[in-house]
């Protein structure tokens, strides 16, 4: 009868299926990368990592979770190899030792983007702290409150301004740059987002840059590696080779020119070869 | 309204236009969910039949413990399978976190429940008295089993499809395990997660097009078999 006819194949189809996703899944010569949602949601690092899997061979897996949790696993010894953006999180891992042979690899800037009346009128505040000011005095802020490095950045920023967080009309997404960018469009409210993200979605967005340009905005990414020394089974030669990728004149270039003809202007500025006289 | 449209045509095309990165993820969906469907049968319908046949103490507790199982988010599956698997867990050593079999095996622990309180309950629907019947007949103890599978097909066959629908649709636990690495462990829910993201709208829609026809496809398959020759 039709039931123990089809059953046996399903489980054999089933069975098969294992066998050939088993099959060519071992590559010892990998590396996992863990970063942020904002070098993967702009489409960077789908862009390098190719290159360097091509040239080397080496397998590159991009975990894209926010700096918080990207730290966390090299703590735990998780990743070979970490790109993010929140220096004073990075410094207790680098301090204890569990990262090593950081390097600065590229910069932007974060913006506080809102609603294109600025009804809070934060553009025409004379300074970064009496724009935030006047967020909280007028406006509705959403944050991203995922332990990113932008939810980082944000809260150092209220602290310099001496404002009290809780004390604002303000929510937490607990999501990605896109997602909350997008809820800060449909809410009419304020947030704090790094330039790349805004600008590859910024035509789904009812949101207008309002600040920017404040030394204090400055957004820096760095490279490490995961201490071999201090975890188990880390491929720290992958991870190293990944690293000195990202610094090369070529790739350096690459990153500077990435999406720039679209956007007007780039996206990142390459920081390895600002430091190294241009090229 | 516009973006709604607009986003359906251009899912359209994209089908149509034998876009290769949708077939190759719609083909992994199907390979990393009708795997771990698959070997969900293989556990769950003998540990179904068994609670839904045999009377012991815990009985009761088992099957709300299946049941609850039922209801674990799958989230949390994935959770526990990625600190069971990642390199700092117990199951480090293997290197199986990011690999389609992690997430194999995080959606066999989703459709498990499923498929045993499907089974159990469609066995136990049975006369109780069948299978003595069945032996008085002269019926082995292989054909006897094979016999009750059959009168039990409606449930048997709706366990598949709940074990398949609800794994081919879950992204939590795909997420977690898989990690969503582009052309390897990236299936249709994680992809529209990424596009989401990506506010590349219209790729969002034309896989979750994709999820809904291959899921339909599937299940009325699966239905005509049901349905064939039943009373």
């Amino acid at each position: 009868m039709p039931f123990a006819r089809w059953l046996l194949p399903l489980a054999a189809i089933g069975a098969l299926a294992l066998a050939a996703a088993c099959g060519g899944d071992d590559d010892p010569g990998g590396l996992i990368l863990a970063t942020t949602t904002s070098t993967y949601d702009s489409g960077l690092l789908d862009e390098l990592v190719p290159r360097f899997e091509a040239r080397t061979g080496i397998r590159v897996k991009v975990i894209a979770v926010g700096t918080g949790a990207a730290l966390r696993m090299a703590g735990e010894g998780n990743a070979d190899a970490v790109l993010v953006h929140a220096p004073e999180a990075e410094a207790p891992y680098v301090e204890r030792g569990d990262l090593v042979s950081g390097r600065l690899v590229m910069t932007n800037d974060f913006v506080i983007v809102g609603p294109p009346g600025d009804p809070a009128s934060a553009a025409s505040a004379p300074d970064l702290p009496a724009a935030l000011a006047a967020i909280a005095a007028g406006g509705r802020f959403v944050s991203r409150g995922d332990d990113s490095g932008t939810h980082a950045k944000e809260l150092a920023l209220w602290a310099a301004a001496g404002i009290d967080p809780a004390s604002l009309s303000r929510e937490e997404t607990g999501q990605g740059m896109g997602a909350t960018l997008n809820v800060a469009s449909e809410r009419r409210a304020y947030t704090l987002t790094d330039r790349a993200t805004y600008l590859a979605l910024r035509g789904v967005l009812d949101l207008a840059v309002l600040v920017e340009g404040d030394a204090r905005l400055r957004n820096v990414y760095h490279a490490y590696v995961v201490n071999p020394d201090r975890h188990e089974g880390i491929a720290a030669a992958q991870a190293e080779a990944f690293v000195a990728f990202l610094l090369e004149p070529e790739t350096q270039a690459l990153i500077g020119r990435f999406r720039a003809g679209e956007f007007g202007q780039s996206l990142f500025t390459p920081a390895a070869a600002a430091t190294a006289g241009g090229g | 309204m516009d973006a709604i449209g607009e986003g359906l045509l251009e899912a359209l095309r994209l089908i149509g236009g034998g876009d290769g990165q949708l077939y190759g993820i719609a083909g992994r969906s199907l390979l990393v969910s009708g795997s771990a469907t698959a070997l969900a049968m293989l556990v769950g319908v003998p540990l179904g039949y068994l609670l839904g046949r045999a009377r012991f103490p815990a009985r009761t507790l088992i099957l709300a413990a299946v049941g609850t199982g039922m209801g674990m988010p799958p989230v949390v599956a994935g959770l526990v399978i990625w600190l069971l698997l990642v390199r700092s867990g117990p199951f480090g050593g293997f290197e199986l976190i990011y690999t389609k079999q992690a997430m194999i095996i995080a959606q066999f622990l989703i459709a498990v429940p499923l498929v045993v309180a499907f089974t159990a309950a469609s066995i136990q629907a049975l006369p109780a008295r069948l299978p003595d019947l069945l032996a008085t007949l002269g019926a082995g103890r292989l054909r006897t089993l094979w016999l009750l599978a059959r009168e039990a097909r409606l449930g048997l066959l709706a366990a598949v499809m709940a074990g398949f629908g609800a794994v081919v649709s879950e992204v939590g636990a795909s997420m977690a395990v898989g990690g969503n690495l582009a052309g390897d462990t990236r299936v249709l829910t994680t992809a529209i997660v990424t596009e989401t993201s990506r506010a590349d709208t219209e790729r969002a829609i034309a896989y979750g097009l994709v999820l809904l026809a291959m899921a339909f496809a599937i299940v009325a398959v699966l239905t005509i078999v049901q349905q064939r020759g039943g009373r």
